[in-house]
């Protein structure tokens, strides 16, 4: 195609010990004075198509012209920014963009109001002298960007740029690439947010190596306009609702959102709507995504089919009573208290690095708070944390398995760890095994599933000894959104029979399955309630018609801000 | 676009990175300052391989001239500090008591025997439980006897049949002092350390922190990284061995007796070596843990126990013999023993450096292959 900055035809890429390819015949292009979306979940195939783009990596068939050449001839033109930003952490900021304009031959007359241009852009002139070691996640991303545009560059390649970043920086950081696209830069914007993809100019649309689909983000969207409805009003629990919504043949696609029920529907559905307000909704780019994908899965977990009843054996399952903790000078966590009644889904919520982690650790016993109390299914977990533990489940961020264990070594193992034995043990093996389907998988090793599969085996994990309380950390981050049904469909199925859940995540689309949540930002609880009050609230705070809760989470955080800057004016 | 062909405007930028993350990590303080201290303290006053005074017993168990005289000839010399008892029983207990090494027993008829021209033997009991110096002090013990035998013979001359007299003379290090042995080996110890363990992290961890990725995708050239990681550590060696260099004179008054250009050239040709083997395993391996064991096992190990430096080549069997071959610093233990204890010795000094050379040469190279602009593997 002429006039692209760079095309790529039918590339494929092999890596050993994998069984599917990486890349599987993929074609994209990129046209400058645009941003195009190289969109898909982990393991999709991105970052290996950006090392191909920036001739880091040879393909093993197909064909690619950057800037007008073979990848990898033309670097002085390229801007490329790893996932991991390429700083030098030990470096200051400004010898950071001093080595990379070096690397790029950048005269060294108007080299100074470069440099200024950059960090005003970035908003970094501040710190300047700081080891970039010493930056926040997202100044880091905006250093990263800096030093990829020190020359400008006709290329752009970002990989994931808004990975681990809250959605405030995400939003900063957009607005900045867009702004280069003016000045004729081709930028290629991989990430796995969704939302992000609506955004673009065009959108290349990646599953297991495979394009999905390639063009403007509302030519798929339109595949499902129309068929969008949300669901209000209605008698039942709302996730008695979705669950038997999905399970319908007429229903593509369906996610709670606060008290709504949003639906996806197929041609001709014809859904029972008696009791309840339907309303057509605006399709999003997910919808199309999932259309493309088959639809997602049914709404019956067969895991809560098997699970036991819970009994609860105290008023609340998880109480935080003031609960505060401090590393030195630094409060990690203040005063922060909420309760969560069986069967309901607890929501903790706020970018990175504001807290909720450490909260969360101090709930399950692995952090000591440095004031309050915390208790678990009736246990305090001071004075009995081990009993504690034995009463919940808990699933990491990075799904805590033992890579080179198969995954039956790794189920043995947790079954061990939670303190199951002998004809117990293997029963509850063979109970999830049956549940996630996981009898072709068992003899393999972990680290050779896709992240989809180490989820499900992380959760089938966790539920081995059937607790009563469960924690998620940021549980679906990164995973495909199919799979990311699946995952709160068994987790719905759980909480309606009565498991209490607590959950970690700076991913909105998951805080609207929560039935009550706390925005925690430098410490605080900053405001609390269900995702519906938080938007309501939100709405006020911004004059915003119906915001998302994104939109809900970014108004909260600029009021904190707002009335912080305030008090420190005064 | 002005990329091709080497840059030095990148290579000093990248040098200059290099130093600032140098300057900045305190473990290179420590490996290249405190450490060779440490170790030359350490070889020249701790560890000391002369033999000193060792105490020892000797039972007088006969009254005859003969007997007497051999017990004086032990209490006489330089080597032995001596305890005399009429009996074996106290000095068994002496021994057990850790208070003597040896016992040497002058049996009842010694006298006679020896008037008879047929002593019978005396016997020389050690304490196993020190086997090296049990050796050594029995073997000392021994010859010490068989002095005294000669000694006697020549003096009672019936056969004067002249003994062979052996005078040993240890040339260059007259009072065979360890310590001008042990300091030059500790120097290549300190190089090692520099030139290969400190240099094995460094590639290593430009892949484990993500920046090779981002500086591979830059106009950098792939032999302008590399020699932007030499040329600091080859400074930063070679400042260390200076310093080593000056306690050794100034401090333990080792003798330098040869040039500094000479050992400017032995340290330069041994460094490229130990930086090319440092840089190679930290090209290849992408580990910084992996990369530091196998600068132990490979680099370090050898040059301190198949160096020469502690244990003689010479006297080793010969299949190790061998495999010294291999060892770099097997060629520089030699040339800087020369340079220090003898001089600019350059028949000796530069074969070795040219060895030194070659293999440098090879360890470059195979790290020049091993860092391709490349992710694939």
């Amino acid at each position: 195609m002429s006039g692209s900055v760079a095309s790529v035809t039918g590339i494929v890429k092999h890596f050993k010990g994998l069984d599917r390819p990486a890349l599987d015949g993929l074609s994209l292009r990129i046209m400058p004075g645009r941003i195009t979306g190289l969109v898909g979940p982990d393991g999709a195939g991105k970052t290996t198509a950006i090392r191909i783009m920036a001739g880091l990596m040879a393909p093993d068939a197909g064909e690619l012209t950057v800037l007008g050449g073979a990848p990898g001839t033309s670097l002085g033109d390229l801007g490329y920014m790893p996932q991991r930003f390429g700083l030098y952490e030990d470096l200051s900021v400004i010898a950071n963009l001093e080595l990379y304009a070096e690397m790029r031959s950048l005269p060294k007359s108007g080299r100074a109001e470069t440099f200024a241009r950059l960090l005003a852009f970035t908003d970094l002139e501040r710190f300047r002298s700081r080891l970039a070691g010493k930056l926040s996640g997202g100044m880091k991303q905006k250093l990263g960007l800096a030093c990829a545009l020190v020359k400008t560059p006709r290329l752009l390649l970002l990989d994931e740029p808004g990975v681990g970043v809250d959605p405030i920086s995400r939003r900063e950081l957009w607005q900045m690439v867009a702004q280069l696209t003016g000045e004729g830069i081709g930028v290629l914007w991989a990430t796995a947010y969704l939302d992000e993809a609506e955004k673009c100019d065009e959108v290349f649309l990646m599953s297991e190596g495979k394009l999905v689909f390639g063009g403007p983000p509302a030519d798929l969207t339109r595949e499902v306009d129309g068929k969008v409805v949300r669901l209000t009003d209605f008698p039942q629990r709302r996730r008695r609702l979705l669950t038997d919504m999905l399970d319908r043949h007429d229903v593509l696609d369906g996610t709670l959102e606060g008290r709504s029920v949003r639906l996806v529907l197929r041609d001709g559905a014809a859904i029972p709507t008696e009791n309840m307000r339907v309303a057509k909704v605006p399709a999003r780019f997910e919808d199309g995504f999932i259309a493309r994908l088959g639809g997602g899965p049914g709404g019956t977990s067969p895991l809560a089919g098997v699970y036991r009843q819970v009994e609860p054996q105290s008023e609340f399952a998880i109480e935080a009573k003031g609960l505060t903790k401090r590393f030195g000078a630094f409060t990690a966590a203040n005063d922060v208290s909420f309760t969560v009644p069986y069967g309901t889904i607890y929501g903790l919520l706020g970018p990175n690095g504001a807290g909720k982690s450490t909260t969360f650790k101090m709930l399950c016993g692995l952090l000591t708070p440095s004031e309050g109390t915390g208790v678990v299914a009736g246990h305090d977990l001071r004075r009995s944390g081990a009993a504690a533990r034995e009463q919940l489940g808990y699933m990491a961020q990075k799904f805590s398995l033992y890579g080179d264990l198969t995954v039956a070594q790794n189920l043995a193992f947790f079954a061990g760890a939670y303190g199951l034995a002998g004809s117990a043990a293997k029963a509850a093996v063979q109970r999830v095994t049956e549940v996630f389907e996981l009898g072709d998988m068992l003899g393999r090793n972990a680290n050779q599933l896709s992240l989809g599969f180490k989820q499900r085996i992380a959760l089938a994990a966790a539920v081995l000894h059937e607790p009563p309380v469960l924690f998620l950390d940021e549980p679906t981050s990164g995973v495909d959104p199919v799979t990311r049904r699946e995952f709160w469909s068994h987790i719905n199925g759980l909480v309606e029979k009565g498991v209490a859940v607590l959950v970690t995540t700076h991913f909105m689309e998951e805080a609207e399955y929560c039935d009550d949540t706390t925005l925690i930002y430098r410490s605080e609880q900053i405001a609390s309630g269900t995702p519906d009050e938080l938007k309501r609230q939100a709405a006020e705070l911004s004059g915003l018609e119906d915001p998302t809760m994104e939109d809900a989470f970014i108004a909260h955080i600029e009021a904190s801000d707002a009335a912080r800057l305030e008090r420190e004016a005064a | 676009m002005s990329e091709a062909g080497f840059s030095g405007r990148r290579l000093m930028a990248m040098v200059g990175k290099e130093t600032r993350q140098i300057a900045r990590d305190p473990s290179t303080y420590l490996i290249a300052f405190v450490l060779p201290v440490l170790l030359l303290f350490l070889f020249g006053y701790a560890i000391n391989l002369d033999s000193a005074r060792a105490n020892i017993g000797v039972a007088l168990l006969d009254d005859s001239a003969p007997a007497h005289s051999l017990a004086l000839a032990y209490g006489q010399s330089p080597h032995f500090a001596v305890r005399v008892e009429r009996s074996v029983e106290p000095l068994r207990q002496a021994m057990i008591a850790d208070e003597i090494r040896a016992i040497v027993v002058i049996p009842q008829d010694f006298g006679a025997g020896e008037a008879r021209g047929a002593p019978p033997p005396v016997q020389i009991i050690a304490d196993g439980s020190q086997p090296n110096q049990a050796s050594l002090t029995a073997a000392y013990a021994e010859g010490l006897r068989r002095n005294w035998a000669m000694n006697r013979a020549a003096e009672a001359g019936p056969t004067p049949a002249a003994p062979i007299s052996v005078n040993s003379r240890v040339w260059f290090n007259p009072g065979l002092t360890s310590r001008y042995f042990l300091i030059p080996g500790a120097i290549a110890i300190v190089m090692t350390l520099i030139g290969t363990l400190l240099t094995s992290l460094v590639i290593a961890r430009e892949w484990e922190r993500g920046t090779m990725e981002a500086m591979m995708a830059t106009p950098m050239r792939m032999t302008e990284f590399l020699a932007s990681k030499i040329v600091p550590y080859f400074v930063l060696a070679l400042i260390s061995m200076g310093i080593c260099t000056t306690m050794a004179v100034v401090q333990f008054g080792v003798p330098l007796r040869g040039s500094i250009p000479a050992l400017l050239l032995v340290s330069t040709a041994y460094l490229l070596p130990a930086l090319g083997q440092g840089l190679w395993i930290s090209a290849a391996t992408k580990n910084q843990f992996v990369a530091s064991q196998l600068a132990l096992i490979t680099s370090f190990l050898p040059t301190f126990l198949l160096s020469g430096f502690l244990y003689e080549i010479s006297s080793m069997p010969r299949p190790i013999q061998i495999i010294t071959m291999i060892v770099p610093a097997r060629y520089l233990i030699p040339s800087l023993q020369t340079v220090f204890l003898a001089g600019d010795v350059w028949s000796l000094i530069l074969p070795n450096v040219a060895i030194m050379a070659a293999f440098g040469a090879f360890f470059l190279y195979r790290c020049l292959r091993a860092t391709r602009r490349s992710l694939d593997r």
